[in-house]
């Protein structure tokens, strides 16, 4: 019988120097942090991070230098706005960037999914994004009678995307029971291979696909391999499992005060198992505890 | 209620309120304290139509203020980020943004200050005001009218488009493009001067055209007689605020919390 399962080493194992990786999730919430923290603790190298809705994975794997590439719209920790080490990072020119707007990279995914080299789109015309050194964009006119020139958006097809999901049975039939899915299943449909962490894999069976149908994030022939990670997501939210918890993204963030603060950080909460890290945040208990946020 | 009795904060939300008056049935957005609170005031009196957020997800019966809630908001409908993304297109939505900086054609930047490879300052990056921009109507808050804000030249990165024809093809910006009012701490300004230039709209009390003027990177256009100045909100719309606001967010936007009336200051020699 079909069996995907896998570790979290096993995933990393599979990622290769140079690699262009896309990452679920948007801002704090549903972001694979078990994979991100796994991977900066790995030997990988100049990886091109595809993280248009970016969070504290882009800050995280930008302090332990693995990124070559960002592709991004944006890196924001919601209610602490602005990311402190994606920030240093920027401002040291650490890497390479291609900075979009949000539409139009779920456009490039969009087009990525449907094999086309482009889509038309408005978005971008006018702006400095389309402007950017390095990176040749191009325009293309309607061949129908209105005759406008359009952006021609080009397609973003990452090597491998990363995702978190709540639930997975071992064939990779996903569940993401947050309300809101983001733009995980066109990420994946847009990468050459996807792996998923999950909080729980469970018997076909308890995913309950009749009532929970809705919450399958893609066809399972699309899933790779999937990892049990509980709490795989934290310090970001798998609601409605567990919430953001802004505690200790406000000791994240306190992490980037000096390059003693970012050692401390780094040896207590990255440089250790998925299972310590839980123990080290204070555990299930505290992690169930944090309140729904407000914003 | 006395005209001195509301806050800076308070006019500026009333301000914000106006923006949204005749947009109809469509959703809008807040971005930030006064803004937001803005769209709920609109909601609450003069354009009960629109549909507001509770800021994450869900669009909501009646306008939810920023920060802690008494109760949980009666949800009319989902506002997830694919909705919200395929909403844009519709061109059915008004957004009042904050950004870093603006310029003399409306061109906004939240992305950073300095080069763009290696700026003096990264913010968040563009985000969505790309698409924002060109799609549907927008306008913008602007804390603190400077020149740091309003920029001379073109903005570091021009995250949203403005009237530049030299940004276009053919000189034209696309059909989508609406920029509406700008809102700061001294002033209401709109794009309604020939080319789509910015012109005081009003002035707030006590505030001159001068000290705008000087605060400003580009020249403004100057309305023909006597400048308006901004109405007062009244003392109904105070109360909603307060409804709307019951944890008093906005008395934290602007520092020590000013009165919304104030004496004139830096009148030109």
């Amino acid at each position: 019988m079909l069996d995907k399962r896998m570790t979290l080493d096993e995933i990393v194992d599979q990622l290769q120097d140079g690699m262009s990786i896309g990452i679920g999730g948007w801002a704090t919430r549903r972001k694979p942090m078990a994979l991100a923290r796994a991977i900066a603790r790995s030997n990988l190298r100049d990886i091109t991070l595809i993280s248009g809705y970016g969070g504290p994975e882009v800050g995280l794997l930008a302090a332990t230098g693995k990124i070559r590439k960002l592709v991004f719209a944006f890196v924001s920790l919601d209610h602490y706005p602005l990311e402190p080490h994606f920030r240093a990072a920027r401002q040291n020119g650490a890497f390479e960037i291609l900075e979009l707007d949000e539409g139009m990279f779920h456009y490039g995914l969009r087009a990525a999914a449907m094999k086309l080299p482009f889509l038309p789109t408005r978005v971008g015309i006018g702006t400095d994004i389309i402007r950017q050194a390095g990176f040749e964009f191009k325009m293309v006119k309607s061949p129908y009678d209105d005759g406008e020139e359009f952006f021609a958006m080009p397609a973003i097809a990452p090597d491998v995307a990363l995702i978190h999901a709540h639930r997975s049975d071992q064939r990779g039939n996903i569940l993401t029971m947050s309300f809101d899915p983001f733009f995980d299943e066109l990420l994946v449909r847009a990468s050459g291979r996807c792996f998923a962490t999950v909080e729980k894999i469970v018997p076909t069976d308890e995913l309950n696909m009749r009532e929970n149908g809705r919450y399958n994030l893609v066809e399972r022939s699309l899933i790779t391999g999937v990892a049990e990670a509980p709490f795989g997501a934290h310090p970001t939210s798998a609601a409605p499992d567990y919430q953001i918890d802004l505690k200790h993204l406000k000791t994240y963030i306190d992490s980037a005060a000096s390059q003693e603060a970012w050692s401390g950080y780094k040896a207590e909460f990255v440089d250790v198992s998925q299972h310590r890290y839980v123990a080290s945040v204070g555990g299930a208990e505290a992690i169930h505890a944090a309140p729904i946020p407000v914003y | 209620m006395t005209e001195q009795g509301y806050s800076l904060a308070e006019l500026v939300i009333s301000v914000c309120a106006e923006a949204f008056r005749d947009d109809g049935e469509v959703i809008v957005t807040g971005i930030g304290a006064l803004p937001r609170i803005g769209a709920g005031l609109a909601k609450m009196t003069f354009a009960p139509d629109i549909l507001t957020t509770e800021g994450e997800g869900w669009f909501t019966s009646e306008p939810v203020g920023p920060g802690k809630r008494a109760v949980e908001p009666e949800i009319e409908g989902i506002a997830h980020y694919d909705r919200v993304f395929s909403a844009l297109y519709s061109g059915k939505r008004h957004a009042l943004v904050a950004p870093v900086q603006l310029d003399r054609w409306g061109q906004a930047n939240i992305s950073v200050i300095g080069d763009h490879r290696k700026p003096k300052a990264a913010m968040l990056g563009a985000r969505g005001f790309p698409g924002n921009s060109v799609l549907h109507p927008n306008s913008f808050f602007i804390p603190t009218h400077n020149k740091r804000a309003f920029v001379e030249g073109e903005v570091d990165f021009v995250c949203m488009a403005g009237y530049n024809p030299d940004r276009y093809v053919n000189g034209k910006p696309p059909a989508g493009l609406d920029l509406r009012i700008i809102v700061t701490d001294l002033c209401v300004m709109d794009f309604g001067a020939p080319q789509h230039a910015i012109r005081i709209k009003s002035l707030h009390p006590g505030v001159a055209f001068d000290e705008v003027q000087a605060n400003t990177g580009f020249p403004l256009v100057r309305p023909e007689g006597v400048i308006p100045i901004t109405p007062a909100p009244t003392a109904q719309q105070l109360a909603i605020i307060c409804r709307i606001d019951p944890n008093n967010i906005r008395a934290s936007v602007f520092k020590d919390n000013p009165p919304g009336v104030r004496a004139a200051v830096g009148e030109a020699a």
